[in-house]
């Protein structure tokens, strides 16, 4: 792999595994919460503090983080209060955040590093050994509280009313999302830049939530989705010339819609092979009932009929009754008749 | 946890009144229950039952007078998982798919504190919670791919899981078959007899009559009735017209399915 031979390509593929794991893990119960859109807002107030640390010339990654924290603790506050909107009051920090960063920036005395493309579009390959430390420190952070508390804001993030009710620290678990939200912004900027930061934590949460069966399970495929496209789209952006934060967003997107047609067919084969098998018995002579001749069997929350040793489940659908083949153990692969089903 | 005597209060309202935006829903109640009674909460639609619920829960902001929850003012309670919750809502909302068992968890959650994970006893709590509902089976299903009745059943777990003190229900039963009402009956009973105070808002008390010994109509409000089930005027007209609570009314509850039933459930999975 010649693409390892150079220092900065090295760096920027830690960077970038490091992204890729660590947004999805937050991204998650952004997703959950469908407040996909708070990462996209912390970006832009991010990029006040860059322009904050660029003007005072103290680390730009630095004010960042805490300019996005701080952010994250009002927006959560605000919410809290319940007056305005989450929705509006994310506007506001949008808006704002975008707005106080160019003007600042075009403040900054010549000479200065006021690129701003680097920070809007991620600049990886400009990853020093100091910024890779502090990322380190930050996906540690990040991954030691998903660990620790995953369950509780999962929890909070499932059924906030709920958690309220019965005495989970809400408000509490609220900041710390959205604290782990900023961090993740700022760790991202080298890598995807501030405007595509939400992408790489939403867009792998999205193809874990069409395969995922159980919540732990669509927050570890996330995590390596991520992974995965983060690292392979560095190494693309090396030998295209590309941009890294564009190309492992597109690459992300590929992946979900890959994904997305898979389980559309998949969806699309069962129900074709449902109706066939439902045409078989088309020609049934009789719907079955109370006393129609054949044995009925109590099934789950239902009654099958022994029909000639197979077991049918009346299912009502578009087209009227028919029947679906329950095996005599096999757990119902749909509903049975309920509503209507006469 | 704590030692307590049956006579001590559980739920105290006071000439409360709650509601939303500054317009009292619930208006100037009065209502005490004492800990290990077994209330049932009646109402025609739009009464403010579940507004009173919230109340109590410190999801519907108190306007005036005083609410005490197991003994603290509502937001303040101490130790956190003493209180059990089954939403009116009817299903579960979260984007991304969600097991049963997950579910079911966040019901221990409260009682751990910020960092103490589940433990062994946690899980059985969890299991035995699941199998009360009649849901051991589909422990390691996402839940979306349950009918409504059944992630009924599983918000009634997550609830249940908790072990509470006191276990407040908004309509319970809705949605719910006659087979697993009789089960959920069971179970109250089960955990009424261990102490736990019930609250069950509901329109029809059905089998679970037999518990629930106490009952109050809201009516606009206001409390207009308070006093034995039995005794409680119909929650779903405006006039108070004879007795609601006696439990089997034939044709109420539908048999459960037997061989000789038609293949359908009772009462409509969705709503
Ligand atoms: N979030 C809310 N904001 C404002 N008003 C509300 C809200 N929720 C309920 N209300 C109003 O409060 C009144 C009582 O509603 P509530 O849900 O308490 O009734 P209920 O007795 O539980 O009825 P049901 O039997 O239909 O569940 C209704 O008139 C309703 O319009
Ligand atoms: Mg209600
Ligand atoms: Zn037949
Ligand atoms: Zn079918
Ligand atoms: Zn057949
Ligand atoms: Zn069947």
């Amino acid at each position: 792999m010649e693409i390892l031979e150079y220092g900065f390509m090295q760096r920027a593929l830690l960077a970038s595994l490091m992204v890729g794991l660590v947004a999805p893990a937050v991204g998650i119960f952004l997703v959950q919460r469908r407040l996909s859109l708070l990462g996209d807002g912390l970006g832009h107030v991010a990029l006040t503090g860059v322009a904050i640390g660029v003007l005072t010339s103290t680390a730009p990654v630095g004010a960042a983080l805490v300019a996005a924290v701080l952010g994250a603790v009002l927006i959560e506050l605000v919410r809290a209060r319940g007056r305005t909107s989450g929705d509006v009051a994310l506007a506001v920090l949008f808006y704002g955040g975008i707005a106080g960063g160019v003007v600042l920036l075009s403040l900054a005395p010549r000479g200065s590093a006021t690129n701003l493309d680097a920070y809007l579009f991620g600049a990886i390959t400009t990853t020093s050994a100091e910024d890779l430390a502090v990322f380190a420190a930050i996906t540690l952070a990040v991954l030691a509280v998903v660990g620790l508390l995953g369950q509780r804001l999962y929890a909070v993030s499932d059924d906030e009313e709920y958690a309220r009710a019965v005495g989970l620290p809400v408000l509490a678990l609220n900041i710390v999302l959205a604290a782990l939200v900023a961090s993740t912004v700022v760790l991202s900027m080298r890598v995807v830049g501030l405007l595509l930061i939400s992408a790489l934590m939403i867009v792998p949460s999205a193809v874990a939530q069409l395969v995922a069966r159980s919540f732990r399970q669509a927050l570890y495929l996330a995590c390596g989705i991520g992974l995965v496209v983060s690292v392979s789209g560095t190494t693309a952006s090396y030998y295209t010339g590309t941009p890294s934060g564009g190309t492992i967003v597109l690459l992300a997107i590929a992946v979900f819609l890959v994904v997305a047609a898979a389980v559309a067919l998949r969806e699309a084969t069962a129900r074709r092979r449902h109706r066939r098998r439902g045409d078989v018995h088309a020609a049934h002579p009789h719907e079955h009932g109370p006393g129609c001749g054949h044995q009925a069997v109590p099934h789950g929350d239902h009654v099958d009929y022994d029909h000639d040793g197979h077991l049918h489940a009346p299912h009502l659908t578009g087209t009227g009754v028919h029947y679906d083949e329950h095996g005599t153990d096999a757990a119902p692969a749909d509903r049975p008749a309920t509503e209507g089903a006469r | 946890m704590t030692a307590r005597s049956p006579g001590d209060v559980a739920v105290r309202l006071h000439d409360a009144s709650i509601g939303y935006d500054d317009v009292p829903i619930v208006a100037r109640v009065d209502l005490t229950v004492r800990h290990g009674e077994a209330i049932a909460v009646l109402g025609s639609n739009g009464s403010g039952k579940t507004t009173l619920a919230r109340g109590l829960l410190g999801l519907a902001p108190v306007l005036g007078g005083d609410v005490e929850i197991l003994g603290a003012p509502v937001g303040r309670l101490r130790d956190p998982g003493r209180i059990g919750y089954v939403p009116q809502r009817h299903t579960v909302s979260g984007a991304v798919p969600a097991t049963v068992r997950e579910v079911v968890s966040v019901g221990r959650l409260a009682r751990l504190g910020l960092f103490r994970r589940l433990r062994a006893a946690d899980r059985v709590a969890v299991g035995e919670a699941v199998a009360a509902v009649g849901l051991a089976d589909r422990m390691e299903e996402p839940i979306a791919s349950l009918s409504g009745g059944q992630q009924r059943r599983v918000l009634v777990a997550r609830a249940l899981a908790a072990q509470p003190e006191l276990l407040i229900m908004d309509e319970p039963t809705a949605g719910v078959d006659a087979a697993s009402q009789d089960a959920l009956a069971e179970v109250l009973a089960r955990v009424s007899a261990a102490g736990t105070t019930l609250l069950v808002v509901t329109h029809e008390t059905g089998p679970l009559a037999s518990v629930l010994a106490r009952a109050v109509v809201v009516d606009q409000g206001r409390i207009s009735y308070d006093g034995p089930l039995a005794g409680a005027a119909s929650g779903s007209g405006e006039h108070h017209c004879g007795p609601v609570a006696d439990a089997g009314r034939p044709g109420y509850r539908l048999d459960q399915p037997t061989v000789t039933a038609r293949p359908v459930r009772s009462l409509g999975g969705g709503r």
